[in-house]
């Protein structure tokens, strides 16, 4: 590697993943006042950038986060996973900022710093509003290739191996930097911060920006007519043997 | 897949928005990409051939790959199909989205379409985002009904809210939910054919290779009945259980991602929030204990059976049929009694 690497990872903080979440009465959204974590796919991502940097130690990792003030927090877990320094672009509010506006937003940042990175790392889909379209839009607009459902990543020097989670199996592409990934599930296991390294964290650099500065209009491509619970399951019946489980299935259900 | 395999969700919101449902006319003038592998049409794109047929107006498929011309003739001949564009070339196959994405921008603008329409699948999802950016439009991911020619629905939170969402933008760029939509069918007559617009090829990155699980077992995705398995099957070895099972009545074999974490199956078997949406006749839930992950894949399957040693598991409370039993003991006697 000639140059040392630098890689980009957005961040988003989401409702945790173990909150059931509930419609709220007005029917508009689901009721955020609730317990809220990194997006276990960023946290991923994040390990990832973390683990090239074991390698190759003069790797810079800058975490991003578009949200409103509390994502601060996020980008902190950010740091003290390994990220080296923050930025955070603030929104008033998040709950109607899209992927496509976060995906202009990355790459206004992308094109406004000096020294450009080589790689974003994001995850594959926000646990919350289920897209799976940031990394792929992202992609696109800077004409960069785009490696998504990344279950392996491999760099050496300027080439970029990734092994993908297709349906079916498994697939393999090749491409050069700088390029996007997006992870799933099986890339890696992160890491818990460890209270050193929080502390260290508090310290590392964090800079504000708006979307003004970026330039970039982030108003709503999309409007969200109502929302509502799912219709409910009236499960819960319990049979007491295999004979009466072969039987309900067969005469009562009919699926046999 | 059959009627009966169609979504609750999609079910419900449709007995809801009856009354706002409205036919859109001639308005819509949609393009269907096709997905396509090994000479047959796959991917969902039945299904959301079915969705695009709702919008009213006309939809035409567009077919690229490198020997695209057999899926051609096959996609002309399904319902609502008024034109093919086939796009062949070498850069087209392997659907990779540094290259079919320009082309279904520069497809857009020749012919002015107002919906893309695609599956909610591996190569859905990485390609259409990717084509909305292009447009400078959103995307609309994974719907499982159409309110109208530019409002949609679509679960968030893992399944558990279900938000109706309008686009404000020209062109609607769409993945459907296969599970939601009923396959189409061939009608019989067969629609033009004509070349798609060239477009950049850039060529970003390069396919080397793929490792596709073979089984003579039904496909999870379509399957009319599916067995999966948890943490609790203990090891790979212990999933022949559920093969037996699943040979005798014809189904296909899912996971939870603990067992596909654990490497007892193939990835490819994960059901759930972020695996495969299966909506299934009969559903058979084996040492899973049903987390909210998991249950965004499967809870709009017709008949949930859940075996588990642990009364109190969540898989339970969605369950019609629930056996507190170990798998162990529970699954080869089902499997006897029912080859009876
Ligand atoms: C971002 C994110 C995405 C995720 N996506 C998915 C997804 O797509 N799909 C998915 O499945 N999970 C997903 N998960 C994981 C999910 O949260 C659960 O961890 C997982 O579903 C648990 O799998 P399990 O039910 O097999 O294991 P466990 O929760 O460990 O349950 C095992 C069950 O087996 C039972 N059992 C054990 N031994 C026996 C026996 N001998 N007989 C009978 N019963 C027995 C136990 O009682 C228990 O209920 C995701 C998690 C995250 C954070």
């Amino acid at each position: 590697m000639s140059n040392p690497l630098r890689i980009f990872v957005p961040v988003k903080r989401v409702v945790d993943y173990a909150v059931k979440v509930r419609v709220n009465p007005a029917k508009t959204d689901v009721d955020r006042n609730v317990k809220h974590s990194m997006n276990p796919f960023d946290e991923i991502a994040v390990e990832e950038a973390v683990r090239i940097k074991e390698k190759a130690p003069k790797t810079e990792i800058v975490a991003i986060s578009c949200g409103t003030t509390k994502a601060q927090e996020t980008l902190r877990t950010a740091l003290a996973m390994g990220a080296d320094r923050a930025v955070h672009v603030e929104v008033k509010d998040d709950s109607t900022l899209q992927p496509l506006a976060v995906a202009k937003l990355l790459k206004a940042y992308a094109d406004k710093e000096a020294n450009k990175p080589d790689l974003f790392i994001l995850g594959k889909q926000a646990i919350d509003d289920d897209a799976n379209q940031t990394g792929q839009m992202l992609a696109g607009l800077l004409n960069w290739p785009q490696t998504t459902f990344a279950s392996k990543v491999e760099i050496n020097g300027q080439d970029l191996k990734v092994v993908r989670e297709i349906d079916g199996g498994l697939e393999t592409v090749q491409t050069k930097l700088p390029a996007i990934v997006t992870t799933d599930l099986r890339l890696n296991e992160p890491r818990y911060a460890s209270l050193p390294n929080i502390m260290k964290a508090k310290k590392k650099p964090l800079v504000k920006l708006t979307p003004e500065d970026l330039g970039i209009d982030i108003s709503p491509r999309i409007e969200t007519l109502k929302v509502e619970e799912p219709p409910k399951r009236v499960g819960g019946r319990k049979v007491e043997s295999v004979d009466e489980l072969v039987d309900k299935l067969r005469n009562e259900a009919k699926v046999l | 897949m059959l009627a009966s395999t169609t979504s609750r969700i999609a079910l419900q919101a449709r007995a809801t928005l009856a009354q706002r449902f409205y036919a859109t006319g001639a308005g819509a003038n949609t393009l269907l990409y096709v997905e396509h592998k090994d000479g047959a049409i796959g991917g969902a794109t039945l299904n959301a051939l079915t969705a695009a047929n709702k919008l009213g107006g006309s939809v035409t498929a567009l077919v690229a790959g490198d020997a695209p011309e057999s899926v051609a003739k096959e996609v002309g001949k399904l319902t609502g199909v008024s034109k093919v564009l086939f796009a062949k070339d070498a850069a087209y196959a392997n659907a990779l989205p540094e290259n079919v994405a320009p082309l279904l921008a520069a497809a857009q603008s020749q012919f002015g379409f107002t919906h893309l329409f695609a599956g909610h699948t591996a190569i859905g999802k990485n390609i259409f985002p990717r084509a909305a950016a292009l447009m400078d439009v959103a995307a609309v991911s994974d719907i499982v009904d159409i309110v109208g020619e530019d409002t949609f629905v679509r679960p968030i939170y893992a399944g558990n809210a279900i938000a109706t969402v309008k686009s404000n933008d020209k062109i609607k760029v769409v993945t459907v939910r296969g599970t939601a939509f009923e396959a189409a069918a061939a009608s019989g007559d067969a629609a033009s054919e004509e070349a798609a617009p060239s477009a950049d090829k850039p060529a970003l990155t390069q396919w080397i290779s793929e490792e596709i699980q073979k089984s003579d077992r039904p496909d999870l995705g379509t399957a009319k009945r599916v067995i999966s398995g948890g943490r609790g099957m203990k090891n790979g070895e212990n999933f022949s259980l559920l093969y037996d099972l699943a040979d005798k009545i014809g189904a296909a074999v899912g996971a939870s991602r603990a067992a596909v974490d654990a490497g007892f199956v193939d990835n490819s078997l994960q059901v759930g929030q972020t695996g495969k949406i299966v909506a299934p006749e009969l559903y058979v839930a084996v040492g899973i204990s049903g987390a909210i992950q998991h249950l965004a894949g499967m809870k709009d399957s017709k008949t949930i059976v859940a075996i588990n040693k642990d009364a109190d598991a969540p898989i339970f409370q969605v369950a019609d049929y629930g056996l507190v039993e170990d798998l162990f003991k529970a699954v080869p006697e089902l499997t006897e009694k029912i080859s009876k």
